[in-house]
């Protein structure tokens, strides 16, 4: 709010850099609107994964027996791990808002390199503890054998097709976030006028990445720990 | 921007054009990088009518092929392809984002008294996603086309279509978030955007309108866009979540298809409904009956047609309860969609009524929605739905509601507020002309449709030669009325087109209409819109005002002294 520039005075509208958009009256509204765009994508990707876990609800209720046998093949502890990860990242998030609200440049810059941490680490698991061992055990749509004498062998296809196209689009959600708390980073350590004495462009990244924390937080009991 | 230098009063040069948001700058880059939300809502007035252009040229093959019981024109997968491409540009490609992207685009920021809409790069990014899609669809024209019809109904667009299903629905995928995009940017500038004084009690109809469709777009298109990309993920990676094969349930995909597919109606005809209040207001010079109700009957609208989606499915193997209770909650949507007609009807009572061309897409917008609209309700009843459905009858239906209603409140709202948008009249009794023929060529063309569908007629048919002479009697009518609406179509493309160069200035306020748009800002706006921001201390749409002399029709006259005979800036000393 120090950095607050009257650009409407007749010259110089609208530069990219500026900390205030031609388009609004003052950095209160501008804070706001880009509140109220966040929140409102949130919903957009809300009904976006919500399409899928009803799919997954409606073949889990149709194929209990089934789901559950194939779940046998998932990793708990794995899976548990990267929770712990995601957990500790969003941990690190809410620490880097904080800085940022503070304007704690270091602080905020060290805290977004632990959360870039912590989704590598996510990925890293998942891709190489989770993913290739499915491809070997013949577990991936592509390739997809089932010789385990129980279970149905089309629902247990089901069953990791969904589970690839969940965790897949999830994990397609980390990288997206690895790039913007990239862009974020890069500009926080230019000065960039944008995110210098406005925090709130941290703010945005960091309730997209709460939001992709929530989605794992949802996968993981629902894939991981099925009841008999 | 506004430092132009004031020249003192020297009245020897021609009077120079005022800058505007058109002339301001000329490069092609100026215009492919632009922020300005009347620049991007011009592209998509560009990119739309050529998508248009094409879909009618399908929908004329279609009308074609149609004269004749046997087929002679096109090879049955060929006619597939041609219903296909028809329905799938006219819908994806230009009814969802005609009158929001071009019209709400240029009008929002404006009629709420904002610079510009709330993330100027998003809306770029929008229109760049749309084109991007439209791309990848014409494309996946060119090396085969589609034949799953626009409802890509699994297993057939999964499993069996030979057609470039693939490309064609990623193309889809994208345009989806060029309109998720869009919605975004609406909901965000409506909400805190709007001028001091412009309460939501104050908002111009239109823009409550486009508020309620910017709810359906977010709540909607991810769900579609999510479920395509399944399709395409079976396509390729053999995830069987549509397939029957595979353990899945093909029925599933129609569920959330039309989760969104049948509010997607909606996002087509509230824009229009919102451009129709607009017109009734200036051209009965009146406030608009029952503004509230006009304005939650939009909401309702939009919130009703979340749980209706399952009137689609009646004879799918979709429980009978659930078609009772879908039946029961279609038949509600007449409500809020009713209260919009009665109100519009008794806005004209006792009014100043103008008979200018934009009044004329109006008022047939009215007849032709009110047909469409009930025929409706022949689907919401179970009984029926069950003889009539997939026949000619619902083509006749949705092309009440989509061209008669959407359409033509789009050529309406371009009638309107071209003057607006580009400072140029265009010539009346040639636009008059134009509605005349839409409303007579669509016509013929439609309703001997519900004949046909009554007769038994099915949709997406080529071959009806062992049904007699009659269903050919009807189409060739059908095909007859089509060329006359061709050419009703095709009219505005000249003369608005003719008027940028030849039309007569426009002024500020050609239609004495209240409003933002009209009273503070000139024809064409400039590039933020306003050059100090408005405060808003008058009801919407008040007429009453004006003819008690409290408020004035047009406070711009100031931006306009070039057009009065004092030159604004002086060069040539």
């Amino acid at each position: 709010m120090a950095m607050v520039q009257d650009t409407h005075g007749g010259h110089g509208h609208g530069h990219g850099d500026e900390p205030l958009h031609h388009q609004f009256e003052d950095i209160h509204q501008q804070n706001e609107t880009y509140v109220i765009g966040m929140w409102t994508f949130l919903v957009t990707e809300v009904m976006f994964f919500g399409a899928l876990f009803l799919a997954y609800s409606l073949y889990r209720w149709k194929y209990q027996p089934d789901f559950y046998i194939a779940h046998k093949e998932l990793s708990v502890f794995f899976g548990g791990l990267n929770t712990v990860v995601l957990l500790i990242s969003s941990f690190f998030m809410a620490k880097a808002v904080y800085h940022a609200q503070r304007k704690e440049k270091r602080k905020q810059l060290n805290m977004l390199w632990l959360v870039q941490a912590c989704a590598v680490a996510f990925l890293f698991i998942k891709v190489v503890f989770e993913w290739m061992p499915k491809w070997q055990h013949h577990l991936t749509p592509l390739n997809f054998i089932w010789d385990k004498p129980e279970g149905n062998a089309e629902h247990a296809q089901l069953f990791f097709s969904l589970y690839f196209g969940m965790t897949g689009l999830h994990g397609i959600h980390i990288l997206a976030g690895i790039i913007v708390i990239g862009a974020l980073q890069y500009l926080v350590w230019k000065d960039a006028p944008s995110v210098k004495g406005d925090y709130i462009p941290t703010e945005m990244i960091g309730l997209y990445w709460h939001f992709v924390d929530i989605v794992w937080i949802f996968l993981f009991p629902l894939y991981y720990l099925l009841p008999r | 921007m506004s430092s132009i230098p004031v020249a003192p009063q020297i009245n020897t040069d021609p009077p120079q054009p005022t800058r505007n948001y058109l002339n301001t700058e000329h490069t092609i880059k100026s215009w492919l990088l632009t922020g300005d939300h009347k620049r991007i809502a011009v592209l998509y007035l560009i990119s739309i009518s050529i998508f248009f252009f094409l879909g009618s040229l399908a929908a004329g093959f279609i009308r074609l092929e149609l004269t004749s019981p046997r087929g002679v024109l096109l090879e049955s997968e060929t006619y597939n392809k041609m219903f296909s491409a028809h329905g799938i540009i006219m819908i994806f490609f230009f009814l969802i984002p005609a009158i929001p992207a071009v019209l709400g685009n240029f009008l929002i920021p404006i009629m709420i008294g904002a610079r510009d809409l709330a993330f100027p790069r998003l809306n770029l990014l929008s229109w760049y996603l749309y084109l991007i899609g439209g791309v990848l669809f014409l494309i996946a024209l060119m090396m085969g086309g589609v034949d799953a019809g626009w409802t890509f109904y699994t297993p057939l667009s999964s499993i069996y279509s030979t057609g470039q299903i693939t490309i064609a629905l990623v193309g889809l995928f994208i345009t989806g978030f060029s309109s998720i995009a869009t919605g975004i940017n609406f909901i965000a500038t409506i909400h805190k955007m709007r001028a001091p004084g412009m309460t939501w009690d104050r908002l111009p109809l239109f823009v409550w309108a486009h508020y309620a469709t910017s709810i359906v777009i977010i709540l909607g298109t991810p769900v579609v866009a999510i479920t395509l990309l399944l399709v395409v993920f079976e396509r390729v990676f053999k995830i069987g979540v549509f397939s029957p094969e595979l353990g899945g349930d093909p029925v599933l995909f129609q569920h959330m298809f039309w989760f969104y597919s049948h509010p997607a109606v909606y996002i087509m005809i509230l824009p229009g409904m919102g451009v129709i209040s607009e017109l009734f207001a200036a051209f009965s010079q009146k406030r608009v009956f029952g503004y509230h109700f006009v304005a939650f009957s939009s909401l309702a609208i939009a919130a009703l047609g979340f749980i209706v989606w399952g009137h689609h499915m009646f004879v799918s193997s979709q429980s009978m309860y659930q078609g009772i209770v879908f039946s029961f909650l279609s038949f509600l949507v007449a409500i809020p969609s009713a209260v919009k007609v009665f109100n519009w009807a008794a806005t004209l009572y006792k009014g100043h009524i103008k008979l200018k061309a934009p009044m004329f897409f109006a008022l047939s917008f009215i007849g032709l929605f009110l047909i469409g609209g009930l025929t409706g309700l022949y689907f919401a009843a179970v009984a029926t739905d069950v003889h009539l459905t997939g026949t000619y009858f619902v083509v006749a239906h949705f092309h009440y509601v989509m061209v008669g209603g959407a359409i033509t409140a789009f050529l309406g709202g371009i009638h309107y507020w071209w003057p607006k948008m580009f400072g140029k009249m265009y010539p009346e009794s040639w636009a008059k002309l134009s509605a005349l023929l839409v409303f007579v060529g669509f016509n013929v063309t439609f309703l001997p449709q519900f004949v046909l569908g009554f007769l038994g007629m099915p949709r997406r048919y080529h071959y009806y030669y062992f049904q007699g002479g009659d269903m050919q009697f009807y189409n060739i009518l059908s095909t007859a009325g089509s060329t006359v609406l061709a050419i009703g179509f095709l009219l505005p493309a000249f003369y608005l087109t003719w008027s940028l160069k030849y039309g007569k200035d426009a002024g500020p306020n050609p239609w004495g209409a209240v409003g933002l748009e009209w009273q503070k800002v000139g024809s064409p706006p400039t590039t933020y819109n306003f050059e100090e921001m408005p405060v808003v201390t008058w009801e919407a749409y008040d007429y009453q005002a004006v003819r008690e002399g409290t408020l004035e029709l047009n406070s711009t006259a100031h931006h306009h002294e070039s057009y009065i005979g004092q030159p604004e800036k002086e060069e040539k000393v």
